[in-house]
């Protein structure tokens, strides 16, 4: 009874996951993250109760607000559906920003070869030539993991910057509009380059049907077939995946290019929907904060979808109190990273408890009370 | 009256998890000077028992007396502290450091390196443990490594050396020489608490024995005066039948696995390449393989599954070449392979028992049609072999990690069983496995050869083999000794054949 070289707190893995903290983690991050970004507006000087409802029903209390929600998840749930792929399989695309930019650009591209022509076959080429770009980016990293085993994170990361500078040169380059004064842009897209929008009076377009139906192929992929299944052995227990015969290489192939096919799409997606041209930005960081988004919803189609359309309210809710209260448009990226903070921790107690030291034997577990 | 307090005394000793009931109500009690053996089945406590003991799991209620007087073990170095030192089944070495380096890492560094070493060699001469603190531990056999792993214990002059399964690494000539050891400790009074599932070597070695059985103390024996029939009955706590292979049952049919001078290098820095290994199997017949563990039994195992190609000529199934084959191709050629790790190879902890019947069932049960899984036919695939193999689980949803090593093992036979197979290669089948559990794995093996299979056992615990098999080699720095017939078979011999002399073990014939 008086050693005391034991730490204060310290964590012991759980016999079994709790079921219900799984489904459970990601609402308690929800929530902590209200709490947490409560205090930091406190801390701001705004008062949090305003901050809050600026952030998060302000911007969706009216028809156009929901309309832009849809338009802010679909690429976020498009790319987020690609890497939960290889996130089940351990094969960590972290480039979809790259292969976003790449996709758009030869996209793109393709849309301005054929401005100046209609035809029903001009949409389908364009988005096809952005999926492959984005396939083409990916496959990179999969070629040089399967091949020379590097290391997939680097690779596909280092690319996305290679990607964006490609598409900087391009349009200050040669994809320039000579109209446009100097500014680095190509020309608008003609009416057949872009997707019709579907609601009047916004900017929701096709793309957020295709998204849709993608979750659903998404979701029998990763529940019903056979392929899926081979995919989370290979995650959870690569030498089973062995054992068993699953080729790794290529599983690896596969869920890179799906990944970066979808990562793809939603650079075209964008090009040819909200921003309707080539420029040199095109996407606020959706490459990334999909990684949020694939996490937040546990990996799943469906959980993907719900986990879209809240990181897509933090972009909102961050534009709305930049203009009505003034913040700084990093409260957004705060949020964000409060969100996938919380996660990760709330995670850590779905599969170990906290044993708390000093209070002598059969000591209390702190996660018990976290498990409500 | 006033008789010396025990060195240690467990009281009551509790310990749940969520769930399970690990430990209701232990007690324990280990005199100076006795070497008592913790008995009892996978499951039955025995390791929660032991980590309680050395400080790594904390008791929900319970005594723990040291020397008479009520202690609290917060840690394994409170438990070092108190004088408790334990030896472990797998062991923490540095494989690219020396044997005095690793030795030195694990205690208080408070003497340089050289005194330390000075200590090893002579702690090792001392107590019959040749060890030259110098070498390099990836240079070393397994039994060597333990030799460690126990002059790493005796530095600290333990009073209680706890030992988990020390046997099932070593060679019979190895084991012997163990138990003098052990025998010579315990006469300088120190206590050991010996864990084995090897009921001949508990009731060789052992004074006392507390058995274990559904985390209760359920009894305790004088191992001399049990057979190990009596003993096994009280682990288990009814009797069960022990398989019976008769002899001449009808084998002798074709060749149907040919292995030709197999040779490949080991993908692993310190693992054993093979070298021209060579054997055959017939149909009905069961062939085993002794050897200690890291002599290429596990790159023969990868190259059996096909997870490695080997050069075409090495290897045939039913006459075919199957060298380039893939483990799936393989698989649907009627090859089925049983590694020795279950969690993570041949079955996945995190998914259910449907799922993993799935894993290596999906072709020869027909499991997928058009890309898509039949969840519905997999699960009643894993239902049948969960009644057929009366693995305890909670249906086919239950989660592979929920069950116990012995449960675990007979359902991932009885997956392999059921896709009958016409080759099937086993290795470690009932390692860590209870007797029951053991006997009713190596029923179905037999009941499978009698169907007219090859048979491969690869295992390191002899009793199994003389038990099993047809014809016995050994396999040792990745040569295979030249079969032999169970009749001819001595411990002895089987024992020379593993240390490498194929031609002294050849010639006595």
């Amino acid at each position: 009874m008086s050693h005391k070289k034991v730490p204060l707190l310290r964590l012991e893995p759980r016999a079994e996951t709790a079921r219900v903290m799984v489904y459970a983690a990601p609402l308690i991050a929800v929530v902590l993250t209200l709490i947490g970004g409560s205090v930091l507006f406190a801390l701001m000087g705004f008062a949090p109760h305003v901050a809050l409802y600026n952030f998060f029903i302000a911007p969706i209390s009216d028809t156009y607000g929901l309309s832009e929600l849809a338009v802010k998840a679909t690429p976020l749930v498009l790319i987020a559906i690609g890497l939960s792929l290889g996130f089940r399989a351990n094969v960590w695309n972290i480039g979809a920003e790259g292969q976003l930019t790449i996709g758009a650009l030869f996209g793109g591209m393709v849309a301005l070869a054929l401005n100046d022509l209609t035809g029903w076959y001009i949409l389908p080429l364009e988005i096809i030539a952005g999926v492959l770009a984005g396939m083409a980016w990916a496959a990179i990293p999969a070629f040089l993991r399967t091949r020379f085993n590097t290391n997939e994170i680097l690779v596909s990361l280092m690319l996305t910057y290679i990607a964006q500078l490609l598409l900087n040169l391009l349009v200050h380059g040669v994809l320039r509009d000579p109209a446009a004064l100097g500014f680095p842009q190509s020309k608008a897209f003609s009416d057949s380059t872009l997707l019709p929008t579907i609601l009047d009076g916004t900017r929701v377009t096709s793309s957020t049907i295709i998204t849709l139906l993608i979750v659903g192929i998404a979701w029998v992929v990763v529940a019903k077939s056979f392929v899926g299944f081979q995919i989370r052995v290979a995650g959870l227990a690569p030498a089973a995946a062995r054992y068993a015969g699953f080729r790794q290489p290529r599983l690896v192939w596969m869920t890179l290019l799906a990944g970066g096919g979808l990562a793809g799409l939603a650079g075209i997606f964008e090009v040819a929907g909200p921003i309707g041209q080539l420029q040199p930005t095109i996407s606020p960081g959706y490459g990334f904060t999909a990684i949020i988004v694939a996490f937040l919803g546990r990996l799943h189609p469906l959980g993907i979808l719900l986990a879209g359309l809240l990181v897509a309210l933090s972009y909102l809710g961050g534009e709305a109190v930049q203009i009505n209260m003034g913040m700084p448009l990093a409260v957004t990226g705060v949020f964000q990273g409060m969100l996938l903070f919380f996660l990760l921790a709330c995670d850590v107690l779905v599969s170990y408890r906290i044993r708390w030291r000093g209070t002598g034997q059969g000591a209390v577990t702190g996660a018990r009370a976290a498990k409500g | 009256m006033n008789l010396p307090p025990y060195r240690l005394a467990l009281k009551g000793i509790t310990k749940s998890f969520p769930g399970v009931l690990a430990n209701d109500a232990v007690d324990l009690a280990l005199q100076a000077g006795e070497i008592h053996a913790l008995l009892g089945e996978n499951g039955a406590g025995k390791s929660t028992l032991v980590k309680i003991l050395y400080g790594v799991l904390q008791a929900d209620a319970g005594e723990i007396l040291w020397h008479g007087s009520p202690v609290e073990i917060g840690s394994p170095a409170a438990a070092r502290k108190l004088g408790i030192a334990m030896v472990f089944q797998h062991f923490s070495l540095f494989e690219t450091l020396t044997v005095a380096e690793n030795v030195w890492l694990g205690i208080d560094k408070t003497e340089p390196l050289a005194v330390v070493a000075g200590k090893v060699r002579e702690t090792s001469e001392r107590y019959g443990l040749p060890l030259d603190p110098n070498r390099h531990v990836h240079e070393l056999s397994v039994g060597e490594r333990q030799r460690i792993e126990i002059v790493r214990c005796l530095l600290q002059n333990p009073e209680l050396l706890v030992m988990d399964e020390p046997t099932s690494v070593l060679t019979p000539q190895e084991a012997d020489r163990l138990f003098e050891t052990l025998r010579r400790l315990a006469a300088e009074g120190m206590t050991i608490l010996y864990i084995s599932h090897k009921l001949d070597e508990i009731r060789a070695l052992c004074g006392k024995a507390t058995i274990l059985r559904g985390g209760k103390r359920v009894a305790e024996a004088v191992p001399a005066e049990e057979s190990s029939r009596s003993l096994a009955r009280l682990m288990i706590g009814q009797d069960f039948a022990e398989a019976e292979r008769k002899p001449d049952e009808g084998r002798i049919g074709a060749k149907r696995l040919t292995v030709g001078g197999l040779t490949i290098a080991s993908t692993s820095p310190f693992g054993t390449p093979l070298d021209k290994v060579s054997f055959e199997i017939r149909g009905g017949e069961i062939l085993g393989m002794a050897g200690v563990a890291g002599n290429g039994q596990a790159e023969l195992i990868s190259a059996l599954i096909g997870e490695e190609k080997v050069p075409v000529g090495m290897l045939a199934l039913d006459g075919t070449d199957i060298g380039d084959k893939g483990p799936a191709e393989r698989r649907s050629l009627g090859l089925a392979v049983v590694p020795e790790e279950r969690q993570g190879r041949s079955a996945v902890p995190e998914l259910t028992l449907a799922e993993n019947a799935l894993l290596t069932g999906h072709q020869r049960f027909s499991l997928v049609r058009h890309g898509l899984v039949q969840a519905a036919d997999a699960a009643r695939r894993a239902g049948e072999i969960i009644s057929r193999f009366a693995v305890k689980a909670n249906g086919p949803q239950a989660e592979a990690r929920g069950l116990s090593g012995g449960n675990l093992q007979k359902f991932i036979i009885g997956r392999e069983i059921g896709q009958a197979p016409g080759v099937f290669v086993a290795s470690a089948p009932t390692w860590g496995v209870d007797a029951g559990a053991a006997a009713a794995i190596h029923q179905a093996i037999i009941d499978l050869a009698a169907t007219g299979a090859a048979v491969l056992i690869i295992s390191q615990d002899l009793d199994e083999l003389m038990v099993m098999s047809d014809r016995i080699c050994a396999i040792c720095a990745g040569r295979v000794s030249p079969a032999i017939d169970r009749a001819e078979a001595t411990t002895e011999r089987i024992g020379l054949m593993m240390g490498g002399s194929f031609t002294v073990a050849g010639e006595a014939a």
